[in-house]
């Protein structure tokens, strides 16, 4: 049958807008990383001028007066990340665990799906929590209330990066070592926990990297403080809320330390992710 | 086998009563931190309760918010963070998808890693560092290029008018944009990974080109996806804090203009909780924060329905 | 390799194709008869697949591919420079091993995509594409009633066939197929052998296949491959009665592959 269309011959219109769209995904994606770029070389250019000695071992100088630095702000960062870390990290590879290893149970897949929704809260919302279950009742601001909203963040994002790394080690290393008459739970931790290592590291690596970057939870826990804290149980300054209460202030000195400050954060999780990106290539062969 | 056992002189009960040990021990956790997590909706609301003890449920259908009068509704922040979002949504949706059927149908090979990273790192800048960014660099491109252009274009429309502040529903929308713009990426990309390849073979061997290949066999499959990723991005947009609390400007307003200011329910929280002066005032913004809490559960919720639902071929 | 009346729709000449460093098809050279069936044969791995994808210019879809040689439509040579490939699948329509309907198309959508994508809108002139399509590949009469559902819906035989009124649609010449039955069952296999003897008298096909006996049961010529190149050509008849070259003797007498 002769068709009364021309079904061979590409007409002009068809190639004009195959063309035309390969071209708009092209753009699209330039326009995806320009974003990146512009950013990174913004706080580059405008931090690198505040960074100095005075500016990470000092405290903060008063309202509008030039100099002063950063110094507890970096410290209490790092103390509440730290703390974070500590309780977060051992009880989201538990859990991680706990899903990979005993999966199936009733209880299990309620708990995959409330790590699922755990990560879907925001991080304010974490903040308010902790305010009313710690702050409160301890009657003021603190590191710890601080490092607790964090790890209430790093938990599940810990939690599912120990599941999917557990999951890649094939089953028969399991039964080998069942086989071998080892009770299970020494087949977990010696095993398959002990050979996912360097997984489970990528992982907590970039669960450290995403809460130091977290202000909106440390707002009302940790709050924020212009002198050192003497103990845990104090107000804390935080890079990410010096940040926020520098870029919100009216004087210029405060906006240009503002940039330092995002400097060395930007910096830092840069490199965490730099690492753990590396750690998973090296490790990659293990797996796959 | 006896001997291996006996050398290590693990008795057979030794053995399950230390795994009955570790599993309960792994249960207990578990059940510890489910209980945790519901307790977070309880103390929400139990936080929350003075307001609607007081007001009861008028919050949910008041537009004003003013802590002088203690009048509080939700309603100027619902709006703020659903144009917000939706602004973002506007402009993150094209680019994400256009970047994920580049860097899976057209990209060649050497370069897609590299692109896919560099995506990925955005999600890595913290959100404050978009704010910082945003006040200083953002703000005043919308301000003296942005605004006065749309404006001049659109003489009748209430959209684009009123005085430039830079601050606003717009700048707002469009960092919230470059947040979750690799957020909808990534997620797009597992999905058109996932199309298996031979819809695309024999949309080629029918003579389409690659647009007409990429459209019936790459993007109509994974349509479903697409979706449940642009509403995770959704989700991602509207807990979003400190970024859009530095660029919205901070108004409870419902104004016709995306140039004015507004506030979200996340940043009337991060704004006022720490210096909220009565008792009232800090319950509506937990009771914001709790309405905030149930919106996004529910947002996610729809992400998994639609995944479930329409998950079809792929 | 002896041909009568009919013309050569196809002529290859010197084809060679490969992935990267490893060559799949040596400089193999053939002719395909108008309307006839021509089954391509050979264990597996054989370059047999390769070669057809060649055929249609489906192989350099493939990263790293690339095609030496000509390929002769009607006399011209599709990899001619400035030869548009999707002009030439317009030409030569393509059945895959596994049944590949769109997926979230209804089966009208499926058979109508090849019109579709070309701008056309007129529906009576899709719709009678459609139904003439259907009819040919045998599946009218199971689908009529429910044209609207999805076109995975269908069991894996209507599938198949599916796909082949989804390529017999655009009226091309010649249809590829890359061992469509492999999936199926034998029922199924069998109505799409039986399809194809009616298929013949309108279009030209050359089929790969896996299963001697199934080329010898549809085919007019048959050709032999082994690694890479092809080792004899002829009438299916003589070929599997008296083959000349003893690795084809070998192969259809089962010594190996």
């Amino acid at each position: 049958m002769k068709s009364p269309y021309n079904l061979t011959e590409q007409s002009f219109n068809r190639k004009l807008k195959n063309k035309f769209m390969k071209f708009i995904f092209a753009f699209l994606t330039v326009l995806a990383l320009i974003p990146l770029f512009i950013i990174f070389l913004h706080v580059i250019k405008s931090g690198i001028n505040a960074i100095n000695y005075d500016f990470i071992t000092q405290l903060p100088a008063p309202a509008g007066q030039p100099g002063g630095g950063i110094a507890n702000a970096i410290l209490g960062s790092i103390t509440m990340v730290a703390l974070a870390a500590i309780i977060a990290v051992p009880l989201g590879v538990l859990g991680g665990t706990y899903l990979s290893e005993y999966k199936g149970g009733k209880l299990s897949s309620v708990f995959r799906f409330v790590v699922d929704l755990m990560t879907s809260i925001p991080s304010i919302i974490v903040g308010l929590y902790i305010y009313s279950v710690i702050v409160l009742p301890m009657k003021g601001f603190s590191a710890y209330a601080g490092a607790l909203a964090l790890a209430l963040l790093m938990f599940p994002i810990v939690v599912k990066s120990t599941e999917e790394i557990l999951k890649l080690l094939p089953t028969n290393i399991r039964e080998a070592g069942l086989a071998l008459g080892i009770p299970r739970w020494r087949v977990i931790v010696s095993i398959i926990l002990r050979g996912s290592v360097p997984g489970i590291t990528t992982g907590v690596l970039l669960a450290i990297a995403r809460v130091s970057g977290e202000t909106a939870p440390l707002l009302f826990t940790a709050f924020g403080n212009q002198f050192w804290a003497n103990s845990l149980n104090q107000p804390t300054s935080s890079l990410t809320v010096q940040i926020y209460t520098y870029a919100i202030s009216p004087f210029q000195e405060w906006h240009e330390q503002a940039w330092g400050a995002a400097f060395i954060l930007l910096l830092t999780i840069f490199i965490f992710n730099l690492v753990a990106r590396w750690l998973l290539l090296r490790n990659k062969n293990e797996y796959m | 086998m006896s001997e291996f056992i006996h050398a290590k002189s693990i008795k057979n009960n030794e053995v399950r009563f230390s795994d009955a040990l570790f599993y309960n021990f792994l249960r207990l956790i578990t059940v510890l931190i489910i209980i945790l997590f519901a307790s977070v909706f309880v103390f929400l609301y139990r936080s929350s309760e003075p307001l609607f003890l007081e007001q009861g449920w008028s919050f949910f259908k008041e537009t004003t918010w003013s802590p002088t009068t203690d009048t509080y509704g939700v309603l100027a922040f619902v709006y703020g963070t659903l144009v917000s979002s939706f602004i973002a949504l506007l402009f993150a949706v094209p680019v994400s998808m256009g970047s994920a059927l580049f860097l899976t149908q057209l990209c060649p090979r050497f370069l897609v890693s590299p692109i896919r990273s560099i995506i990925e790192l955005l999600a890595a800048i913290p959100s404050v560092v978009y704010g910082l960014w945003g006040i200083f660099v953002l703000a005043p491109f919308i301000k003296n290029y942005v605004q006065p252009v749309l404006s001049g274009l659109t003489p009748g429309l209430p959209f684009f008018q009123g005085p430039p502040f830079g601050l606003g529903l717009f700048t707002a929308g469009l960092i919230l944009a470059i947040m979750i713009i690799p957020t909808i990426t990534t997620i797009s990309i597992e999905i058109f990974q996932a199309v298996p390849k031979l819809y695309k073979e024999g949309a080629k061997a029918l003579g389409a080109t690659d647009w007409e290949a990429i459209k019936i066999a790459v993007i109509k499959p994974g349509m479903a996806g697409v979706l449940a990723a642009i509403t995770l991005g959704l989700g991602r947009a509207m807990g979003e804090t400190m970024a859009v609390t530095m660029v919205i400007g901070n108004r409870a307003d419902i104004s016709s203009s995306l140039f004015s200011p507004a506030a979200t329910m996340a940043s009337v929280i991060a704004n006022e909780y720490a210096e909220a002066g009565s008792n009232l005032h800090s319950a509506s913004l937990t009771a914001v924060g709790f309405t905030l809490l149930l919106i996004s559960m529910l947002v996610n919720f729809g992400a998994r329905y639609i995944i479930k639902k329409f998950r079809g071929p792929i | 390799m002896n041909k009568d009346s009919k013309s050569n729709i196809l002529i290859i000449d010197q084809l060679t194709a490969g992935f990267g460093k490893s060559e799949i098809v040596k400089k193999i050279s053939m002719q395909v008869t108008e309307k006839e069936i021509t089954a391509l044969i050979g264990p597996s791995g054989c370059g047999k697949s390769t070669f057809l994808r060649c055929l249609n210019r489906l192989h350099e879809e493939t990263p790293d591919a690339w095609v030496h040689g000509k390929v002769n439509l009607n006399n011209k040579n599709i990899y001619e420079k400035g030869t548009d490939p999707v002009f030439v699948r317009s030409q030569i329509g393509m059945v895959f091993q596994k049944p590949n309907p769109f997926p979230s198309m209804s089966i009208y959508d499926n058979v109508a995509a090849g019109l579709t994508i070309r701008g056309i809108k007129k529906k009576t002139y899709i719709a009678e594409a459609v139904e003439r399509s259907l009819i040919q590949a045998a599946l009218w009469t199971e689908v009529k009633d429910k044209l609207k559902s999805a076109g995975t819906s269908l069991s894996g035989g209507q599938q198949q066939r599916l796909c082949i009124a989804r390529a017999l649609a655009i009226s091309p010449p010649v249809i590829l197929m890359d061992e469509p039955t492999s999936a199926l069952d034998p029922i199924s296999t069998a109505k799409i052998e039986e399809l194809l003897h009616q298929l013949k008298k309108e279009v030209t096909i050359v089929i790969v296949t896996h299963n001697m006996q199934q080329a010898a049961r549809v085919s007019d010529q048959t050709a032999f491959f082994l690694l890479g190149e092809l080792i004899e050509m002829d009438s299916t008849k003589k070929f599997f009665t008296n083959p000349k070259d003893p690795r084809s003797e070998n192969y259809i007498t089962g010594r190996f592959g």
